[in-house]
């Protein structure tokens, strides 16, 4: 789940100077979740700029942004009036937004800001949450992320910043991250191992390493070259 | 004798503390130095405190030593990377600076600065054994350096922290990682610092604690809703409320806390923040 928003509305009045026509884009995935993207926000955005003397030359919304083909595929069948357009207002994730970059030679613009979730949460529900570091450290954290939980990334233990078990940086939602990690390494008997003196990370690792990097579409392109 | 002599030699050791100016005009800044000078062994300038950007601390450094005054180099890990905190290291050396407290730094949200990107690269146990690495002659990547510089680190420890016990086993990775000495965030509760002290001479690394001067209620009862690992006790609060010279009181407190303390540990580290011309005061009345 990526969450997003929606950008105020002279920001992206602001895209738009200077062009008259323009062709809006939804997602029903994580955008139409969090009603910045679904079809009933394309329709208000529509409805927004059509009053504020935008043309708007058509719109679709496609599930899944973030799935190439697909968004491939789906703005074939509105070509005409895309092409008719001077841009694409993009309502959707970062990623979304990238993806129809990458599959048209229009302009887009996006309509949303991809809120940080302080490191991805994957499907799950709760606070914990994964940078992607490519060097996990939660075997002497108790499974407590210090790179999420601690606002200094600190991995060597708690700085002298927490008051009553919160952290100097939004003390109202964020704990000491470095309290949990301790707390839970006591729980379970592991103490030890908050004395180990844990290197400086290698943050090299937190690309995506070569494998990654080469997509789907990249391979299916490779193919298609040899052809 | 510099600050590595005199906690060598066990003489009671007295430090204290200066902010560099916002901007380029250095004349208070050093006014303020000045007034210290002969009463103190060494002079902590800091780095961009509070994270509210400022002149930084090494020039502040260069600027103190140029006056005879010895310097402690603070260094944060707040706002540079592996590269620029080695290398700023290197600079302080060939600058003629020995002291360098290594410390992780207030967050940006709370400066001056909110949108800055948070560096954090390494922490503060990994300055301090990046330091010890290049006085062997390395970097952090075990790369041979062109000469090797020559440091007296220092760490910070907040004895009031609750629970104790990850601030204790931090120390003492800092020790390991080459801390000659702690100065201490602020404190108010001798009964709380003796109990520290009992866990934190294990290490055999000279403690300085920190004395901050209050100079009202309000900025008592500030602290404790702010400040972390800062308790001033009721009492000491309502001393200030009732007294008419709060200013006087503040030093008396100062001075009380820090005859208390000094036999339990071997200095006092006294951060006067913009009050420095007190300092000496806070001396003459502890006897120091």
């Amino acid at each position: 789940m990526i969450v997003s928003e929606l950008k105020p509305m002279e920001e992206i009045v602001g895209y738009l100077e200077g062009e008259s026509k323009v062709f809006l884009v939804g997602c029903n995935g994580c955008a139409e979740a969090c009603q910045t993207g679904g079809s009933k926000q394309v329709i208000e955005m529509k409805q927004k700029l059509e009053e504020l003397g935008k043309k708007v030359t058509g719109y679709c919304v496609v599930d899944f942004l973030c799935n190439k083909i697909l968004v491939r595929v789906k703005l074939l069948s509105y070509q005409d009036a895309i092409l008719n357009a001077d841009s694409l207002l993009i309502m959707t994730c970062g990623i979304g937004t990238q993806a129809v970059a990458n599959a048209i030679h229009k302009p887009v613009h996006p309509a949303c800001n991809t809120i940080n979730l302080g490191g991805s949460r994957g499907e799950w529900p709760g606070s914990e949450r994964c940078l992607e570091c490519g060097d996990c450290v939660l075997d002497y954290t108790g499974g407590i992320c210090p790179l999420t939980v601690c606002a200094k990334y600190l991995i060597n233990g708690p700085c002298g910043g927490a008051k009553e078990g919160r952290c100097e940086v939004e003390p109202d939602v964020r704990p000491c991250g470095w309290q949990l990690i301790y707390e839970r390494l006591k729980a379970v008997d592991r103490l030890d191992v908050m004395r180990k003196m844990v290197p400086p990370k290698n943050y090299s690792k937190m690309s995506p390493p070569k494998y990654i990097r080469s997509t789907i579409m990249w391979d299916v392109e490779q193919e298609e070259a040899k052809v | 004798m510099n600050l590595r002599e005199t906690l060598k030699s066990g003489k009671f050791t007295v430090t204290a503390e200066v902010g560099p100016p916002k901007g380029i005009d250095t004349r208070d800044f050093l006014e303020k130095a000045d007034l210290l000078k002969d009463r103190v062994c060494a002079v902590n300038v800091t780095d961009q405190q509070s994270a509210v950007m400022r002149l930084g601390s090494l020039a502040g450094c260069v600027l103190l030593r140029e006056r005879g005054i010895e310097p402690v180099f603070q260094m944060t890990c707040r706002d540079r990377n592996r590269i620029a905190l080695q290398s700023d290291l290197l600079n302080a050396s060939v600058l003629g600076i020995e002291n360098v407290l290594c410390i992780t730094g207030d967050h940006m949200a709370l400066g001056d600065h909110p949108q800055a990107k948070p560096v954090f690269d390494i922490d503060s146990v990994s300055l301090l054994q990046a330091a010890r690495e290049m006085e062997h002659g390395q970097d952090m990547n075990g790369i041979e350096l062109q000469g090797s510089p020559h440091f007296f680190l220092g760490a910070s420890v907040t004895p009031g922290a609750d629970p104790l016990e990850p601030q204790l086993i931090k120390m003492e990775k800092k020790v390991k990682a080459g801390a000659q000495f702690f100065q201490t965030q602020a404190v108010y509760e001798p009964d709380k610092f003796e109990e520290f002290m009992q866990e934190a001479k294990k290490f055999g690394v000279p403690v300085l604690v920190g004395i901050v001067l209050v100079k009202s209620a309000g900025m008592a009862r500030y602290m404790n809703k702010n400040v972390a690992g800062v308790h001033v006790p009721d009492d000491l609060i309502e001393g200030l409320e009732k007294a008419e010279n709060k200013l006087q009181k503040g030093i008396e407190i100062a001075a009380r806390l820090i005859k208390e303390m000094r036999d339990m540990c071997q200095g006092v580290h006294i951060m006067a923040i913009g009050l420095e011309s007190q300092v000496p005061a806070i001396l003459d009345a502890a006897g120091l």
